[in-house]
């Protein structure tokens, strides 16, 4: 990558209004991984004096900057309460400390990256994200959208809630992108089953969910019925980790192991 | 022994570690000009045009090289002994280019930035043409990748290029043909290896000057400054006397800096302008553009009868060497020659095959060398016959394998890239090593699985192995030792450390025939100005081959010792010793800081210094056996290594925490290649795995546990009963990983890496049968 | 542009380029055990410590270090010593390429964690590879040096 010059801005305004100015302008999260790409960067911005680097207990959510590193989500206790700490597990699960040291939150969202192993545990936990402009809306929505994004990814919410979590990746070696990964919840308002790296982008298993929602008390039975629509419903492909006829048997191990877990 | 069997730290170690600056890189000329090098981007074309003009117009542009710049003159880039078993088939440039990353022009310029602009300037036309991209295609095909008419074979390799065959081999004991017709049961079968990548942790580097006298200082991190020094003075050629090639501190070789890469460049660009220069690879070009290990196709025929005694072996060899043949002939040979002397009973054995060019990144040497390849094949088909004869894996080798004092007639007829050499076992205790290796890892208890708690199951596997210990009559060390005034010492060795510890083992050997401390030695090594000839760092010969050198000239040096001592003291000869501090004759005594002061400063003034050379007339084996037990995840097919048991026999460990280092990082290696690493190639001969992201190598995380121990042996023709111990380590991960896999969940994995995928699909494959 | 950056207790001004790594910044400024392994984050061999916490400064831009305080080994001389005694009793230093990377990041866990178990310490310094070793003797130093108080 290149990079003509290089701006810290002082304010999120700033920083949109070069965005939107040159098209060759971009947002820096941690830089790791948009480094590797071959483009030409005329303004890269970087957001770190901006305070969004700390992650913040509110009354029923927790607000997590869009610069805070991933190493943060990784040593932020109180994450263990929620869902069995899935968040923590899949953080501390990406590299090593050196790239988590680096590598951001804000960054590995907005970035939608198939690989990643965040991504799948906070559509799992039902995350938000914050776009300067216009406002909060769902993580899951905005994985949905397509093309550029023109907007600043500021904040992660997600909300204090009682269930269960179940999270796993599958990787080579412990510093390999996954073959294949998945999280997987339970709460008062459902089961959310994510499967990622498939090697698409992280996408929700919704008629497995709504499968498994439907039944009052899940046995074994039902939990393999619902591992092979997941595995029906979703599209898997083929890479150098992995065909898709394995990503998708694997996707049946994953869910009805997670099931399990969240739910019996 | 005082200093030998000693565990002592490494010299160089905490230097090092503190960031001391040692690396070729380091040592650079801080003004270098920075050599970039333009690469193809088609697995196989002919350059029609190449234009220069552009990129030299560019401010900061010192030199652009295209294959017009040189002579043609076929080289080969292997660091091997002269005259070298491998092909002359390469030119520095050359007016085709035969592998995506091979090298179109070069450019020097004051920073890097401006060279990769000269870079995007040179404008290239090429005629595309069509790749050999299947090595099982390759034979004959009428796309011919040499039809160049200058290359050659320095003697009788069986290169034929235009068959796309860049050597060949045939060898025979006893009609095996006869042998398996009388046998009670035959397997027969058929292995694949893959490519596997060094990554050593440093870049292939190179940097030029010209000195006050005007002779070429090239820095290299090369495992053989030697051949270097040779083979860029037949390349350029430029006066042999006029090239100094120094080898400082190397980031790893593990034998991917056994040959040339960017010092041609390098030196053509210090030539031609006079200026200092230098090249670091990309991590994209030590992939794409050095060397990987050699795929290898294995068709196996075993024969035994019923009794459990193996008669017959029978393997063709199909070897992929890329784009140019270096080491193509005796990588090939290894796989039969430090493989089938293990069973050394049988009545016969043929073993031959092919070595064939393709468009893809050369092959060329890498840590056990044709020995891991053959040993997976071998190793995982006695698995397989001794199943289908339902005998006891380990009893049959126990019966069939080598012992002390016995012999293999391989030994006699094959030999690395020429025929070998005769030898009796004089050490071997590989019946100690497979009976320890047993208890290590409770083989009694765990053999052939158990299923755990959890749905998971466990298995066991093993393998033996061998290598040699330099090659016979060929690899030569030499060593000088220089007594200085207050009675220390300097040794110089030609001998190549690249991280294993040769500079600090050597020291240990001349400090054990001194007897002083080796704190007393300041060893120098691998200067082709200052240092002794040593053929370098491969074939796991430094202790045995090095090692010797540096034993004799440190006995010679302590009888020099006492030649001047009983001079001094005015005693007789045969009364006087020296115990490493002090001459003595009778009531007599003199320090040996007395009698250098004496020697330097005083009377009968002269220098002591001693030189011997040693060259292997032999190549004893070390040997071990390997165990490994996994545990297998039979609903994703993940497979986990346990731990892994290795018993060593190499003899005497001169130290034994870096000999243990050597098994040990010898074994990651091997089981980073049974599990996990695979150079990948797109169906247009692209490298997927041209990065660290896409091709991995081994963690912590998956290497937890392991239990490296030796046998109690010793080699009488070694130093002080030393055997080699660098290679040894790599070989049988292979076949004891898939053997243990077998074992666990029947799945037999013939064509490496084993992945969970494989192993997976084994499995349900298995499951539908049933 | 210019920056203000504390290297090893000295601030230093340096001129740096928009993309300008620090691996590249720390090198021509008098640091060379700071090297490049892999460019794609994958070795460790290019660890620094910003502000104290080991980063990979292949892919750190130098711009962003504006006004941050960088460790190298050459900042912390006595520890990477002590390191090295405890590597060289086991024979795990080998090429040593890749050590100065591993001091930093030892001294950092060291630092971090608390009586961290075998899990612990290989899940902290995964991201350090080395080709030599085959790790089991670096984990037998590693284990010695943190016996130290």
């Amino acid at each position: 990558m290149k990079i003509d010059s290089y701006r810290r801005v002082g304010s999120i305004e700033e920083a949109y209004e070069l965005l939107t100015e040159k098209s060759g302008a971009a947002i820096i999260g941690g830089g790791a991984w948009l480094k590797l790409m071959p483009k030409t960067i005329d303004t890269a911005i970087d957001l770190s004096d901006l305070g969004l680097d700390k992650v913040t207990g509110l009354e029923n959510e927790y607000e997590i900057g869009c610069m805070v590193k991933l190493r943060q989500l990784e040593k932020f206790t109180p994450f263990q309460m929620i869902f069995d700490g899935i968040l923590i597990q899949s953080a501390g699960s990406i590299m090593g400390v050196t790239v988590r040291n680096i590598a951001t939150a804000g960054g590995t969202v907005a970035g939608k990256y198939g690989f990643s192993d965040l991504l799948p545990v906070l559509l799992a936990m039902d995350a938000e994200v914050e776009l300067y402009k216009r406002g909060r809306l769902k993580l899951e929505q905005f994985m949905d959208e397509t093309g550029v994004l023109k907007d600043i990814l500021t904040r992660i919410y997600i909300r204090k809630t009682e269930g269960r979590g179940w999270f796993y990746t599958m990787k080579n070696t412990a510093i390999d992108f996954p073959i294949l990964n998945a999280a997987i919840t339970s709460s008062q308002k459902g089961c959310r089953i994510v499967i990622g790296a498939r090697p698409y982008k992280a996408a929700l298993a919704k008629k497995a969910m709504q499968f498994i929602d439907r039944i009052e008390k899940p046995g074994e039975v039902e939990i393999i019925e619902a591992a092979n629509i997941a595995a029906g419903e979703l599209k898997f492909g083929s890479n150098q980790r992995g065909s898709s006829d394995y990503r998708r048997e694997l996707c049946i191990t994953f869910v009805k192991r997670g099931l399990r877990k969240v739910l019996l | 022994m005082k200093y030998v069997n000693k565990t002592i730290p490494s010299v160089d170690g905490k230097g090092l570690m503190m960031g001391k600056p040692g690396y070729t890189d380091d040592l650079a000329e801080p003004n270098s000009l920075i050599v970039r090098v333009l690469r193809s981007p088609h697995p196989f074309a002919k350059i029609i045009k190449i234009n220069k003009e552009k990129a030299l117009t560019l401010e900061g542009v010192e030199c652009v090289l295209t294959h017009k710049d040189f002579k043609r003159i076929a080289v080969t880039r292997a660091g091997q002994g002269y005259p070298e078993p491998s092909p002359h088939d390469k030119f520095i440039l050359d007016d085709h280019v035969r592998h995506i990353g091979d090298e179109v022009a070069a450019v020097a310029a004051c920073d890097k930035e401006t060279a990769k602009k000269a870079l995007e300037l040179i404008d290239v036309e090429y005629e595309v043409l069509e790749p050999v991209l299947d090595f099982e295609k390759a034979y004959e095909n009428k796309n011919v990748i040499h039809s160049e008419p200058e290359i050659h074979e320095m003697f009788p390799i069986g290169l034929e290029p235009l068959k796309n065959v860049a050597a060949s081999y045939m060898m025979n004991v006893g009609d095996v043909d006869k042998t398996l017709e009388e046998c009670d049961v035959i397997l027969d079968t058929r292995f694949y290896t893959q490519a596997q990548a060094h990554v050593m942790m440093e870049p292939h580097t190179a940097n030029a000057r010209i000195d006050y006298q005007g002779r070429l200082v090239m820095y290299s991190s090369t495992q053989t400054p030697i051949h270097v020094r040779r083979i860029l003075s037949h390349a350029l050629e430029y006066p042999l006397s006029k090239i100094r090639v120094i080898k400082p501190r190397i980031g790893g070789g593990y034998g991917g800096k056994q040959c040339l890469h960017g010092e041609f460049l390098v030196a053509a660009v210090t030539l031609r302008t006079g200026k200092p220069s230098k090249i670091v690879y990309t991590r994209k070009e030590v992939f794409e553009s050095t060397f990987s290990r050699h795929p290898m196709r294995f068709d196996i025929k075993l024969g035994a009868m019923n009794d459990g005694t193996l008669k017959g072996i029978d393997v063709d060899v199909l070897s992929d060497t890329g784009a140019y043949g270096e080491h193509a002939l005796t990588v090939f040979m290894v796989a039969g020659s430090k493989v089938f002397p293990l069973y050394n009973k049988v009545d016969s054995v043929r073993f031959g095959g092919k070595v064939v060019y393709t468009n893809h990144t050369p092959a060329g040497a890498f840590r056990g060398y044709g020995a891991i390849q053959g040993n997976y094949a071998l190793e995982s088909a006695i698995d397989m016959l001794c199943d289908k004869m339902n005998i006891d894996p380990v009893e049959f080798r126990m019966k069939n394998m080598i012992k002390e004092g016995e012999t293999s007639p391989i030994f006699a007829i094959m030999g690395e890239g020429t025929e070998g050499t005769a030898m009796n076992m004089e050490s071997c205790k590989l019946d100690y090593c497979v009976k320890r290796g047993l208890e290590i890892i409770n083989w009694k208890d765990k053999y052939p699985k158990k299923t755990t708690e959890d749905g998971k199951v466990r298995g066991v596997g093993m393998a033996i192995a061998m290598q040699g210990s330099g090659i016979p009559y060929i690899d030569m060390g030499s060593a000088m030792i220089k007594l200085n005034d207050d009675g220390f010492f300097n040794l110089m060795v030609g001998a190549t450390e690249l991280g294993q510890g040769s500079d600090t083992i050597l020291g240990q050997i001349a400090a054990e025939s001194l007897g002083v401390n080796p704190d007393k030695i300041v060893i120098y090594s691998s200067d082709s100005d200052l240092t002794p000839f040593d053929t370098g760092a491969y074939a796991s010969s430094t202790t045995y081959v090095s090692g010797n050198a540096v034993k004799l000239t440190a006995d010679r040096m302590k009888e020099m010792i006492i030649e001047e001592g009983a001079k001094a003291l005015g005693t007789r000869l045969a009364e006087t010793d020296f115990d490493g501090k002090i001459i003595k004759s009778g009531d007599k005594e003199m320090t040996l800081a007395e009698l250098s002061n004496r020697l330097y400063y005083n009377e009968d003034q002269k220098q002591l210094m001693a030189c011997e050379s040693y060259v292997g007339t032999k190549s004893p084996p070390p040997f071990m056996a390997g165990f490994a037990e996994v545990e297998i995840d039979p609903e994703t097919g993940k497979v986990d290594i346990v731990d892994y048991a290795a018993v060593v026999d190499c003899g005497t460990t001169i130290n034994p925490a870096l000999a243990r280092v050597q098994v040990e990082g010898g074994l990651v290696q091997g089981i980073g290649m049974t599990m996990y690493e695979d150079v990948v190639y797109t169906s247009n001969g692209g490298m997927v795995t041209n990065n660290m992201m896409n091709y991995r190598i081994p963690t912590r995380k998956e290497i937890t546990d392991m239990h490296v121990e030796f046998a109690d042996s010793f080699e009488p023709s070694g130093p002080y009963g030393a055997k080699s111990v660098g290679e040894i380590g790599i070989d049988t991960p292979p076949a004891a990983i898939t053997n243990a896999i077998y074992n666990a969940v029947g799945v037999r994995i013939q064509e490496l890496p084993v992945t969970p995928e494989k192993v997976f699909m084994g499995i349900l494959k298995q499951k539908d049968k049933e | 542009m210019k920056i203000k950056i504390k290297i090893n207790g000295t601030i230093k001004t340096i001129n740096v380029k928009a993309d300008e790594y620090l691996v590249d910044t720390l090198r021509n400024n008098g640091c060379v055990s700071v090297r490049r392994g892999c460019d794609t984050t994958s070795c460790g061999i290019c660890t620094v410590l910003l502000d104290g916490a080991p980063v990979a400064s292949c892919s750190y831009l130098s711009c962003r270090a504006d006004s941050h305080e960088v460790t190298t080994v050459e900042g912390i001389q006595e520890e990477a010593a002590l390191i090295a005694d405890f590597f060289g009793h086991e024979g795990a230093d080998q090429c040593g390429y890749c050590n100065p990377s591993m001091a930093l990041t030892l001294y950092a866990m060291k630092r971090e964690l608390k009586n961290p178990d075998d899990d612990e310490i290989r899940a902290y310094l995964v991201g350090n590879l080395c080709r030599c070793s085959g790790y089991v003797a670096q984990h037998r130093a590693i284990r010695a040096y943190l016996e130290v108080e």
